[in-house]
């Protein structure tokens, strides 16, 4: 199957009109992953038993809105009987025993779990490359990274392997790969989609969201996974819209701020340049655009790290070889166990955030870190709050520049965090952020990022569609897919 | 060189919830190891915490029962550290802002009353259990792992053993009173802490903390502290320094036995738990939980002297136990004399305890029926004889003692109708006993009074037989 052209419903028309069985469309799905993946490897783990799931498919008929549908989860979601590692060697060989509220969701509504795709180890990164099990490959160039952490969903949505992938996002993990392969991808409100089953990097900072080409696609999966989950105390107990039906491409009266800082210095001028035509087209479309300031951005990175990797040094620390997972050879006593298996299990880029982490939270440097960058989070908040008291939208750019080469940032982590200074902004405040592809930049895809209040992603999917309907960049076939010309 | 003694408690309450207090597991014991789990328990990735509400109910219970101020807006925070029996690594607990603080307990010691500070109580998830086989391995059961529990710290207020056995039975007492937990040191339910330090009287640097832990009972706290006194006060008279350590009671010597040198404090890098928001505690919700409070051990001991005429003594004893009072309350309620009541409950119903070595609510025994045979004995149905018999039956087997007398027809003989012509018949074949009685001798009473109870199978009403025989003796 190739999904280069197909949205869900297409899809759907095709199933209703008998011009393909759902055991088909699976099945063909399955080898589309199989032949792309030998240049782009994604995925992680391809769920096999998927035809049987979709041939019940076929006996009850089209009853959910996501009705035998293939859609790929990133490898931090818990699948239940279906191995999930994070992309950790620590949990090369996990098998969750029950599935993310997420995937419970959708599965309900009639998608189908076709298989979870590769990311930086525990989320941790910007280009996928600290994945235990090897780099995913861009399919607009495949010497160039995806970028991450959910580089393995955005390369399998972008390259048509499926319609629509789960991703997670912590600093921009959803938009900025969304960015670098050309497509659109939301990171929700915090609290707007339930974190149960999805392993921790970050608890205060994570969210699920969704990827696909098409902005109306995000629009029906959010719907149909958002919304209150007893299980997990800081989801929200608003209600959902549905925001497919909703959905209103009229941006006349919309009030757009654009934040000076998010035009800084460093960022790549072709990059600028697609962002300022987006924006332009807005302006065409008869919003207002206006300038604004967010002074506190520039300690953004600074707060995102020491806070991230404090909660992360935490939430890892249950991986140490006793219930599950890796666990260390010829260990001669309990300390051994947990030092070894935690030193052999877990990849640089991990260790690396738990050793800031911990320090992060040590009884001598607790108040001027962790509390520090918790104060200044809130100071941000603020900032960001005020902004959004005028204006419906933020936007800017996704990311600084367009995806880079495999390597070219692996051994350089401080220029990797920087990567993040302009996703990280909506983390911290917990705003739903987007990225919608704006054009290409040296024949790169570059994302236009979209803001808003919280919980209001509709303002988000409406001005990603109003955009979308104005490019088409969805007609665009990335460049290093064979024979797609 | 005179010294003086300085103790801190800590002591761990489980809260007597159904579930755990951050995930839906049972809360049991004596089940097969890691039965009562789940994911959750497990620290599976992925898991979340919910917030077991019942569990911080009882938590402000204990904390309003203590006297202590209910914080208003609170949250968990994570207490890291790695240990197998520890699954997530870290233990959810109150470390910033506590369940409550600044409460007391008043206690007396030799004839005085003294207050003893809280400084805090928060409330926290337990541990699993780790067992080293004789295989090699160490065994890790989590059926125990997110039982609630309450910490209540002391304030360094006790000077002596003395002081700290008192503080805690006298809060045993209370927390049972409350209802929140089952508080026996036997089963885990409260287990104890202590910090000892001695200084020089007059010195107004306290000495160097020494932990002592493994204490498993009051008993042992007493001993433990005691000797604790003695070690210490020897060290520094010798010329000696106290080292910063934990020591454990050893039952068998009762000596404290080195267990760790602490080198600086733990780093425990405490923070808010960011898996679940932050909580404000409504102060309707607190008095709510304040006027639910059952009547505490002190209220119900005065009530028993005051209103009930129960001496001091006894009202001591019914009230030192919630199981005890609350089935003396009962009874009372079914109607009985409480100060028969009190009598039977400290006479009959202890020794029975006591022999079988169970504790009251293990017997069959009801405070309806308790009320019931005493009821038969103060309206003369049954003797107090055959009361013992029906007291056995019922507290073994749990029979209803009105039905049980009237089936085995061990209803007492009161009638004169019935007995006069009795007592006739035996003074007409009893001649001999008639003069005896006649020439002073009164044993001959008893003998005649033997005949009678041995013809109705024990059964007369001895006051009954008594009045009728002697009337009919001095008419021959």
């Amino acid at each position: 199957m190739n999904y280069l052209n197909e949205t869900i419903d297409s899809l759907h028309k095709k199933l209703a009109d008998k011009e393909l069985t759902s055991k088909e469309l699976t099945e063909q799905t399955l080898a589309g992953i199989k032949e792309k993946d030998e240049d782009i490897s994604a995925f992680i783990t391809v769920n096999d038993a998927a035809t049987d799931v979709a041939k019940k498919v076929d006996t009850e008929g089209i009853k959910g809105n996501l009705s035998g549908i293939p859609i790929a989860f990133k490898d931090n979601i818990v699948s239940n009987g279906i191995k999930t590692t994070a992309a950790s060697k620590i949990l090369y060989n996990f098998m969750p025993v029950y599935s993310a509220t997420v995937l419970e969701k959708l599965e309900s509504a009639g998608a189908i779990n076709i298989g979870k795709t590769n990311m930086d180890e525990f989320a941790m990164g910007s280009s996928t490359e600290t994945s235990f099990f090897g780099n995913t490959h861009n399919p607009w160039n495949l010497d160039y990274v995806p970028g991450g952490s959910s580089g393995g969903s955005a390369a399998a949505v972008a390259s048509g392997e499926v319609v629509a992938a789960l991703g997670t996002d912590t600093g921009g993990s959803i938009r900025q790969p969304a960015a670098f392969n050309g497509i659109f991808g939301i990171k929700p409100t915090y609290g707007r989609v339930s974190r149960w089953g999805v392993i921790a990097f970050s608890s205060s900072l994570d969210q699920v969201g969704v990827m696909s080409k098409r902005v109306e696609d995000s629009a029906t999966v959010l719907s149909t996974m958002a919304g209150h989950d007893y299980h997990d105390s800081t989801s929200s107990e608003k209600e959902v819209p549905d925001y497919r039906a909703n959905l209103d491409k009229d941006m006349s009266g919309v009030k757009i701020a654009i934040p000076k800082e998010f035009w800084h210095e460093g960022a790549d001028p072709e990059v600028i340049k697609q962002v300022n035509a987006a924006i332009d087209v807005y302006k065409k479309l008869g919003a207002t655009v206006e300038e604004v300031s967010l002074p506190t951005l520039k300690h953004a990175v600074e707060v995102y790290y020491v806070l991230a990797s404090s909660e992360a040094s935490s939430n890892l620390q249950r991986y140490d070889g006793v219930r599950y997972g890796f666990r260390a050879k010829d260990v001669k006593n309990i300390k051994d166990l947990f030092v070894n298996s935690r030193s052999e299990g877990f990849g640089d880029e991990v260790k690396r955030r738990i050793m800031l982490g911990t320090f992060a939270l040590s009884a001598g440097s607790y108040d001027a870190y962790f509390k520090k960058a918790a104060q200044v989070r809130t100071i941000f908040i603020q900032e960001m709050t005020k902004v959004l008291d005028k204006y419906d939208l933020i936007m800017g750019p996704s990311t600084t520049s367009a995806a880079f080469k495999i390597g070219a940032k692996i051994d350089d982590p401080l220029a990797m965090y920087m990567n993040d200074i302009l996703t990280i902004p909506a983390n911290l405040a917990g705003l739903p952020a987007a990225s919608v592809p704006a054009g290409l930049a040296n024949g790169m895809p570059v994302g236009l990022q979209i803001m808003a209040k919280p919980f209001n992603e509709q303002a988000i999917f409406n001005a990603a569609y109003a955009l979308q309907e104005e490019n088409k960049f969805y007609e665009k076939i990335p460049t290093a897919l064979k024979g797609e010309d | 060189m005179n010294f003086e003694t300085t103790i801190g408690l800590e002591v761990h309450v489980e809260l007597k919830t159904k579930s755990k207090m951050f995930s839906p597991s049972p809360v049991a014991y004596g089940a097969d190891s890691n039965v009562n789990t789940n994911v959750i328990d497990f620290g599976f990735p992925g898991t979340l915490p919910t917030v077991n509400k019942e569990g911080y109910r009882l938590g402000v219970m204990v904390a309003l029962a203590l006297n202590a101020n209910v914080e208003n807006h609170t949250h968990f925070d994570r207490k890291n550290y790695f240990y197998p029996d520890n699954p997530k690594a870290y233990q959810l607990t109150q470390h910033d802002k506590p369940l409550a603080h600044d409460g007391w307990i008043e206690i007396e010691v030799d004839g005085k009353k003294k207050k003893i500070g809280i400084e805090e109580l928060h409330v926290e998830e337990d541990a699993g259990k780790n067992t080293h086989g004789n295989d090699g391995y160490s065994y890790v059961d989590l059926n125990r792992q997110g039982t609630p529990l309450i910490e209540i710290v002391s304030k360094a207020d006790m000077h002596s053993p003395e002081e700290a056995y008192q503080y805690l039975e006298k809060l045993r007492q209370i927390v049972q009173f409350t209802g929140a937990s089952d508080v026996k040191m036997e089963e885990g339910s409260m287990r104890v802490d202590t910090n000892i330090s001695i200084r020089p009287v007059g010195s107004d640097v306290y000495g160097t903390k020494v932990e002592l832990k493994n204490l498993n009972s009051f008993n042992f706290v007493k001993l433990g502290l005691a000797y604790e006194e003695k070690r210490q006060s020897a060290i520094l008279k010798n010329g000696g320094t106290i080292g910063q350590e934990t020591r454990r009671f050893d039952e068998k010597t009762g000596e404290t036995i080195l267990m760790r040198v602490k080198s600086g404090a733990d780093d425990y890098r405490y923070f808010p738990e960011p898996d679940l928001p932050g909580f404000e505690i409504a102060p309707a919700w607190i008095k709510e939980i304040q006027d639910s409070l059952p009547e505490p051990a002190e209220k119900r001991r005065s009530r028993y002297v005051n209103e009930l005429g129960i001496p001091e003594y006894d009202a001591g004893v019914l009230t030192d136990t919630k199981e005890m009072s609350d089935f003396f309350d009962e009874a009372v309620k079914f109607g009985a004399n409480p100060k028969l009541v009190s009598n039977w409950l400290m006479g009959e119903v202890n020794a029975y305890l006591n022999e079988k070595k169970i504790g009251l609510l293990e017997t069959k025994l009801t405070p309806e029926h308790l009320a019931t045979m005493i009821k038969l004995i103060s309206d003369g149905t049954i003797s107090s004889k055959i009361a013992k018999k029906v007291f056995k039956e019922t507290i073994s087997n749990g029979t209803e003692p009105e039905g049980w007398v009237k089936e085995k027809g061990l209803v007492q003989e009161s009638d004169p109708a019935v007995l006069t012509p009795m007592i006739t018949e035996i003074l007409d074949n009893n001649q001999q006993s008639i003069d005896d009685f006649k020439n002073g001798k009164d044993r001959a009473v008893g003998y005649l009074v033997g005949q009678i109870m041995k013809q109705t199978h024990g059964q007369a009403n001895p006051k009954v037989v008594n009045k009728i025989l002697m009337s009919e003796l001095n008419n021959r």
